[in-house]
């Protein structure tokens, strides 16, 4: 196994989003000889945490700090408004799928159709080879060509949120942070005199400012009344909208009286019809099969039931499994059960280090049903 | 900046002294900017009495515009006359003063070269002579080129003794700009577009009147526009302004040579290519160094993108603070459409384009314009 050699001078586009990861990949793609111009991604119409007036779109701080690392660099920096694509491809389903009572990954969604697509496709259209992003995941040139592989560091892996990436869009990424530490990063920045280097990282939705996503979401989908009820289907209390609550969720359910046993709830199920959001114990969460769809596959689509892992959620454990694909849908059985898995995440499965293949959970299984 | 400007200003950048303080050093000091301010003048068809520095064109025209709109309230003046077409330097104390203090603004249409109607602007004024406390029309557009009819525009102000400004930042250099001549009440000018220092610059502004001032404090500039005098900026515009002023006409022929070629050769390839702005040359029509071309489907900003990585420097319209690029307010006010302004560039030659660079231009356009509409098309499908 040996890390992709770079394949001489490559005309590249940095995505700089501001942050020092972007900016220290950025400067790895320079080193390593490629032709390197930044760009920015300006991608929120959120016009109060955002937009700048009336001329306004992003954030002005992260506009500045990517720019300044690309003047650092000493190359060339443009901002492409990806906002009307980011809005219907990422902020819309994000909308959609917590309506439908399912729980997107925007992360992911922004990876599979903004920045590996239509940054991606603009880049080729003016010439360019391809992209390079400060996101954590190795690219390995395979016996069949490009593999992504998890990062070294472990807890910054981005394998997961890149897993819908088909081969065409990884043939033309280029991740050079896949074989760092964090730690590492950041001296790195620091030694090479980037003003980011002890930026805070970030971790919210970024369309979402304040991080409150329920409150962002009851903005877009207005009261829908519903009720909270216990697996014998008592009311516990009412609520003003299905989609404030995800699978597996226990925090801020107030539900006031306490459990016979006096255990924490958790949501069990949301029924996006009828408003019914289901609660009960943590065991009751559990899962021991998935059924997925939608699947993407690194090689050709496996043919019998195979070993591998799999990961549910972004920053999630790994979870044995045996897959099976059969007429196109995928079966997940778990070998060791999960908790909490809600429909609309992605399954990304890896064999040891590398991605397998990924698909959409679309149904779960529970070790204890449902009524 | 032209070695004559460099030279003045390393001359007197080593000079002790305030030109305001009365010692020999002050003295000395102050020789220098009043001798600097009478060639200055001079070359303006101004008196030296009107000539207040600025930090440049941007603060000019802010005492022009917020300046004559607070002294007019006092006589009633709260409408201010502007073209469409105006540098934001203009447009944003405009509409500053129309929130801010109530101010009432018309803003004078163009046409699709670009150029004032004066015919509506005539109209404005004598709807209402004593309500207007200023009408301001560049002398000639920055990003086309137009040159604007600025002796009718102050011929249908003056028959109602209404005050007229013009930015003549643009002009200056490179066509006959004189102040006394024009009939203006207040000029502005820089002195980086000529060749000079980035941070000064003027506004003309005739003896008997009084615009309220921006910054209060020494009472510097005939206590318009108060501020240590920059001495050494001052030099050195007065130098820029003499090179250029003696070289204009044999420069303006060479640019206005270089830009012909120039819009020929994208002419021919590229058909679709559209030349904006005033069709004739000519003093009264256009800016020799300025080419104004909007290339149908395709977006400026990857242009650039790709001329500049070919070392060929060129702009569009402007970028918001976060650098997203709008499309500019002058092609939309000669009635193109957004998506055809956000496909126009300006290319602008100056005292150091060779005619290799137009070649080097010309050169690299195909292969841009190519991607660029490709790069669009991903996106509009059209």
């Amino acid at each position: 196994m040996k890390v992709i050699a770079a394949p001489a001078r490559r005309r590249l586009i940095a995505a700089l989003s501001g942050g020092v990861d972007s900016a220290v990949a950025a400067a790895r793609a320079v080193d390593a000889g490629h032709d390197v111009t930044g760009v920015h991604l300006a991608l929120s119409r959120n016009p109060r945490s955002y937009r700048s007036g009336a001329r306004g779109c992003c954030s002005l701080e992260d506009s500045h700090d990517a720019r300044r690392a690309a003047d650092l660099l000493g190359i060339p920096f443009y901002v492409w408004d990806m906002s009307d694509e980011f809005a219907d491809a990422v902020v819309d389903d994000f909308v959609s799928e917590y309506e439908a009572g399912r729980t997107p990954n925007p992360c992911l969604r922004c990876n599979e159709s903004i920045k590996f697509a239509a940054v991606l496709d603009r880049a080729l259209a003016l010439g360019f080879d391809g992209v390079a992003t400060g996101h954590y995941a190795r690219l390995v040139e395979g016996p069949a060509g490009v593999e992504m592989h998890r990062a070294v560091d472990a807890g910054k892996d981005q394998s997961y949120v890149l897993g819908v990436l088909t081969k065409e869009q990884l043939e033309r990424s280029l991740f050079p942070l896949g074989g760092s530490v964090k730690s590492d990063v950041r001296a790195e920045a620091a030694a090479r005199g980037l003003s980011v280097a002890q930026k805070p990282d970030s971790h919210d939705i970024c369309f979402i400012a304040d991080g409150d996503n329920a409150g962002w979401l009851a903005e877009k989908l207005g009261r829908r009344a519903g009720a909270i009820v216990d697996e014998d289907g008592a009311i516990l209390r009412e609520h003003d909208g299905a989609y404030a609550f995800t699978i597996g969720q226990r925090r801020g359910l107030r539900l006031g009286i306490p459990a016979d046993d006096g255990q924490p709830r958790y949501v069990l199920d949301i029924e996006p019809v009828s408003g019914m959001v289901t609660v009960g114990p943590r065991d009751h969460l559990e899962v021991d099969g998935l059924e997925c769809i939608k699947p993407l596959w690194a090689g050709a689509v496996p043919s019998d039931p195979f070993e591998c892992t799999v990961q549910l959620r972004a920053h999630g454990d790994e979870h044995r499994a045996v897959v099976n694909v059969v007429d196109g849908s995928v079966h997940v059985q778990l070998t060791d059960p999960a908790f909490g898995i809600a429909p609309g995440q992605a399954c990304v499965i890896y064999d040891g280090t590398r991605v397998v293949g990924s698909a959409t959970i679309d149904r779960t299984r529970r070790t204890a049903a449902v009524p | 900046m032209v070695p004559e400007a460099i030279a003045a200003f390393a001359e007197h950048a080593g000079r002790i002294g305030n030109a305001s303080s009365l010692h020999d050093a002050g003295r000395s000091v102050r020789r220098v900017v009043e001798e600097s301010r009478e060639r200055i003048a001079d070359r303006l068809g101004a008196l030296p009495s009107e000539v207040v520095f600025t930090s440049g064109g941007t603060e000019a025209n802010n005492l022009a515009i917020k300046g004559f709109a607070w002294a007019g309230r006092a006589d009633g003046r709260n409408r201010l006359c502007v073209s469409a077409i105006e540098h934001h330097a203009v447009l944003d104390p405009v509409d500053w003063v129309l929130e801010h203090d109530g101010a009432e603004v018309a803003t004078i249409r163009v046409d699709v070269a670009g150029r004032i109607d004066v015919e509506v602007l005539t109209r404005e004024i004598a709807a209402d002579p004593g309500s207007v406390a200023l009408v301001s029309v560049m002398w000639a557009n920055n990003e086309v080129g137009t040159v604007q009819p600025i002796a009718a525009v102050v011929a249908a102000a003056a028959e109602h003794g209404v005050r007229v400004h013009s930015d003549a930042v643009q002009a200056v250099g490179h066509l006959d700009v004189d102040f006394a001549q024009s009939g203006l009440d207040a000029m502005t000018v820089t002195a980086h577009k000529l060749g000079g220092p980035v941070g000064i610059g003027a506004l003309l502004v005739r003896r008997e009147l009084d615009p309220t001032p921006l910054l209060h404090g020494g009472g510097q500039e005939r206590q318009v526009r108060s501020g240590t005098v920059p001495a050494p900026l001052i030099a050195s515009f007065a130098a820029a302004l003499d090179v250029a002023m003696t070289r204009r006409e044999d420069l303006s022929g060479r640019l206005e040579a270089m830009r012909s070629r120039l819009q020929a050769g994208i002419c021919a390839l590229d058909p679709l290519a559209i030349v904006n702005g005033d069709p004739e040359p000519g003093p009264d029509h256009r800016l020799p160094h300025i080419l104004h071309v909007a290339f149908p489907g395709c977006e400026a900003e990857t242009l650039l993108l790709m001329l500049d990585a070919e070392g060929i420097a060129c702009s569009a319209g402007s970028a918001c603070a976060a650098g997203v690029p709008q499309a500019s307010h002058v092609p939309l006010a000669m009635g193109l459409d957004a998506a055809t302004a956000r496909g126009s560039l300006r290319f602008s030659f100056g005292h150091t384009s060779r005619d290799a660079d137009v070649d080097a231009v010309l050169a690299a356009l195909p292969a841009a314009i190519e991607r660029s509409r490709a790069a669009s098309f991903l996106r509009t499908g059209r």
